[in-house]
């Protein structure tokens, strides 16, 4: 059955009509095309499909959108602000985080809420928040060293 | 050489931007209008002959377009390596593990194809299964392709010397046996295909792969059209390490039911399908005897190898042969008998997978040769230097060997790890350990051999470049498009590459046994030459001088001489039109590697690869004695490759591959039940998050290959040989107790700390 949800998504209030039992990733991914959220397991471990819900991490796929309604989520596509990149963006582009790409966004949105949190975290305070992003390219090695430059923790 | 100004920087990734943004598009991420989604029905059984399948009630749900099994499709058998097809894309009569293609169907909307799969009858007999390989290759094992009736699909038997006397003339013999464990490639992104037919039954495949153009061969066979009604084209890939060689029902029923309805067809798997019904790197069985003169040289070793394939060839005789010539480097083995199987059971099929074959082996070599040094009371790492292969030495195997840093990367490697203070001198619980080994710099991979490239310059001084290379996220169109950039002497950003469309770009092997920069990288070297030399001779032409008397470089055309006397690269463009040559100026290179393939060499000698490269790792462990967990503290990876064309991206390389090492060493195994697998999950598989990595040291080691371009060889695969050996020398080093098969998990730890204590 389809409802009407009215959701805000990058700073844009929208009514959609989906069906009701979609999750928040399917609605992003395939009602509004926003594709940047990624799909890796759809369980809720690899922690790609993560985007910000009124500033915190969640996993997409475990939420359903009608759920997620009257609050602000934010996705990879709104991340830059008027087309410019946020330091994580530059920072991961520039260090070298991004191979193949698959994990980033849901990284780049768990390293940004959580330094909100944690403005200037210990090495090991990055990786146990990233812990629940997997990614089999990099190692991690250049996506912590990435998260503690734009923290201005550089070693 | 002249100086370099864009080969050798660490520059981004071209298409980091995109994927930072969101923008990268994957398989998965494209649609079109009318577009259908499948699903695929696969076996429950491990071993059975299908007697019917009903699609009578799947066709009746709403949105439900089509439905097929396997007597609907052509039957025609592909495979990655052409003499050991042995797969159709549907199951066809038989299944032959829990996951075979039975059926497909293609709807509206996902919940109606998969309600539709619910609906499909099928009637089974099952048939006696058989799990382990050593069983499968006994008389009167259940036999699981009637054409080969004792289940071994592919088997080589290779000597080098004479290993007998070898074995006769040697002061001590050591004999043992390893096992490895099934591994899982875990690409982040499933495996995707979405299909399109035109007006003129022309199939265009959007597919989540490492080689479009071996897929659209065996496409092509499997729908039994001709290749030229077939296009694949390579969106961005989220990850491969070998899982995306072949070909999947996945793209076979994209394109098939694209074909059948007229419609945009996709199918995406999900994660199970990826843990069961893809491909895994193969256990293996690992017999090793090796003879040992006194003074530390190796005078000889035997192999007997019997890997578990699954129910289907993939790789097969291709992964074995990897096994044994790789066994002949880093060090100098003069004599060797290899003799590997690879053998049929009722399990999810093996496949390629970073190290193809070869970290199975060098486990074994590497766990072993530390047996031998404290057998014989030398340091591990001096019997290594003993032994270690040099560049120019002949080759009992023929391998033309042109550039090795093996011997330097053991001692940097040693000295990162503090390998002189902390061997043997840590206390209980921490321990060093080291490893070694070699890989090749491109496979040559059955029929598509060459690499061809295109550079076009165009009438606004922009370059375009066409290459056939996949990127599947290592970042292989920045570091060719870097090559090109060096020799017209242009920035980085000028150079735009339109990558991987088997229409448009010439071919190429693909992501493959790590040859890409090495050999797509010669091939657009030489192209963008040969369009440099079209230029210069019209500026010559106009100059009055000779082509060999010009440069280019920051986007201007001048004489060496002298530089004040020449164009900008935009007025050149314009000399070159005006003198009524053709537009845009077009260079093609072609690049051969000098190499036989691989399967060749079971018959006759000749080399393996055109450059290989060297490494070791060296590890420091920790083990908790109570809780028996292995924390690997550190991590060195000295990697001798060639020159690195863009060392950010080389670390990238050699960092990810050692955390993988690192998991197959303690964590990862695909555990299967009389052929069900267990863990098909991330959470119940395991591999590293950030809180296990150690810190890495990634030392480059520098020797200019005269094959490679630039001097550049293979970075990354070879990296993940011998992680697992160096991690199990340190745990020896830290509690003295010697693991012989993969992974080292805690309950291993503590069942053997425990037995130790009480003998």
């Amino acid at each position: 059955m389809k409802r009407i949800l009215k959701l805000n998504v990058n700073g844009e209030d929208l009514e959609i009509l989906v069906e009701a039992h979609k999750t928040l990733l399917e609605v992003l991914r395939e009602d509004l095309g926003l594709t940047g959220t990624k799909r890796g397991c759809d369980l809720g471990t690899c922690g790609a499909c993560t985007v910000l819900i009124d500033g915190k991490p969640w996993l997409s796929c475990l939420t359903l959108a009608a759920a997620v309604q009257g609050k602000k989520i934010i996705t990879i596509e709104g991340l830059a602000e008027d087309g410019k990149l946020h330091p994580l963006q530059s920072s991961f582009i520039e260090k070298g985080a991004i191979q193949c790409g698959f994990c980033t966004p849901g990284m780049i949105l768990t390293a940004k809420a959580f330094l909100e949190e944690i403005p200037h975290p210990s090495e090991e305070e990055v990786k146990k928040a990233i812990s629940g992003n997997l990614c089999r390219c990099t190692g991690y090695i250049k996506i912590i060293e990435a998260i503690l430059s734009v923290s201005g923790r550089e070693e | 050489m002249r100086e370099l100004n864009i080969v050798g920087k660490r520059a981004p990734m071209l298409d980091a931007w995109e994927k930072a943004t969101g923008k990268a598009k994957y398989t998965d991420d494209l649609s079109f209008p009318g577009m259908l989604f499948g699903k695929i029905l696969r076996s429950p059984l491990p071993h059975a002959k299908i007697l019917r399948v009903d699609l009578t009630e799947a066709l009746k749900v709403p949105g439900v377009k089509d439905a097929i099994s396997g007597k609907d499709i052509p039957k025609k058998k592909y495979g990655i390596v052409p003499k050991a097809k042995d797969e159709y894309a549907l199951a066809i009569e038989k299944v032959r593990y829990i996951g075979d293609e039975v059926a497909a169907v293609v709807a509206t909307s996902i919940e109606a194809a998969e309600e539709a799969i619910s609906k499909i009858r099928v009637e089974y007999e099952a048939l006696p299964a058989v799990f382990d390989p050593l069983e499968a290759m006994k008389p009167g094992a259940p036999i699981i392709h009637e054409e080969v009736p004792d289940n071994i699909s592919a088997t080589i038997r290779k000597e080098f010397g004479n290993v007998a006397k070898a074995f006769e003339e040697s002061d001590f013999l050591f004999e043992d046996n390893f096992e490895t464990q099934p591994v899982n490639h875990c690409p982040m992104e499933p495996q995707a295909a979405l299909a399109m037919v035109d007006h003129q039954g022309k199939v265009t495949l959007w597919s989540s792969t490492q080689i479009p153009f071996f897929l659209r061969r065996n496409l092509a066979t499997t729908l039994d059209i001709p290749e030229s009604k077939v296009r694949i084209i390579k969106p961005k890939v989220g990850g491969g390490f070998g899982q995306k060689i072949d070909l999947y029902a996945k793209d076979f029923c994209a394109a098939f039911f694209a074909m059948r309805t007229g419609r945009p067809v996709k199918f995406v798997y999900d994660r199970e399908e990826v843990f069961t019904c893809t491909r895994q790197r193969h256990p293996m069985h690992i017999y090793l005897k090796t003879g040992m003169k006194k003074d530390g040289t190796i005078l000889a070793q035997q192999f007997r190898v019997v890997a578990d394939g699954g129910a289907y060839n993939s790789t097969a005789p291709l992964m074995i042969t990897l096994a044994c010539f790789f066994i002949m480097l880093p060090y100098r083995i003069e004599n060797l008998l290899f003799e590997g199987y690879h053998v049929y059971t009722n399990k999810p099929v093996g496949g390629a997978m970073r190290g193809h074959g070869i970290p199975q082996v060098r486990f074994a070599v590497e766990t072993q040769l530390d047996v031998i040094a404290e057998k014989i009371g030398i340091d591990p790492l001096e019997l290594r230097l003993k032994n270690a292969f040099q560049a120019g030495e002949p080759h009992p195997a023929k391998l033309l060997v042109q550039s090795c840093g093996f011997s330097e990367t053991l001692k940097k490697a040693a000295e990162a790890i503090a390998w002189k203070e902390k061997r043997g001198k840590l206390p209980f619980g921490r321990g060093v350990g080291l490893a070694g080994a070699s890989f090749p710099s491109g496979v040559s991979n059955m029929s598509h051999i060459s690499s061809g490239a295109i550079v076009k310059i165009e009438r606004d001084g922009s370059v375009t470049l066409l290459t056939g290379a996949a990127d599947i996220g290592q970042g292989a169109e920045t570091v060719i498009s870097q090559i090109v950039a060096e020799e017209l002497g242009m920035q980085l950003e000028d150079i735009r590459i339109t990558a991987a469309d088997t229409e448009i770009t010439p071919l190429d092997p693909g992501t493959f046994g790590s040859g890409v920069t090495l050999r797509a990288g010669n091939a657009a070297r030489m192209a963008a030459q040969s369009a440099r030399e079209k230029l210069l001779e019209a500026i010559a032409e106009k100059m009055e001088v000779t082509p060999g008397e010009l440069e280019i470089k920051n986007r201007r055309v001048f004489l060496k001489e002298n530089p004040e006397r020449g164009f900008s690269f935009e007025e050149a463009i314009k000399i070159y039109q005006y003198s009524d040559r053709p537009m845009p100026i077009i260079g093609r290179g072609s690049y051969f590697p000098p190499a036989k393939e691989p399967t060749t060499l079971l018959r006759e000698d000749g080399n393996f690869s055109p450059a290989y490269s060297f490494m070791t790792q060296a590890a420091e462990v920790e083990v908790d004695p109570k809780t028996g967990r292995v924390k690997v503290l550190k991590m060195v990876t000295a990697h001798d490759c060639g020159r690195a064309i863009n060392p950010m991206l080389v670390e990238g390389q050699l960092e990810g591959s050692v955390v993988g090492g690192m998991g197959q060493a303690l964590y990862e195994n695909v555990v299967t039940e009389r052929g069900q697998v267990l863990n098909p999950s991330f959470l119940d598989y395991g591999i590293p998050t950030a809180m296990e990595i150690p810190s890495i040291v990634s030392v480059e080691v520098e020797t200019n290959d005269p094959e490679g371009p630039y001097g550049a060889k293979e970075s990354g695969e070879g990296t993940q040989l011998s992680p697992a050996p160096a991690i199990i020398n340190a745990i020896y080093d830290a509690i003295g107790v010697r693991f012989k098969d993969l992974p080292v998990t805690p309950d291993k730890v503590l069942e053997a700390l425990e037995k130790k204590s009480s003998s």
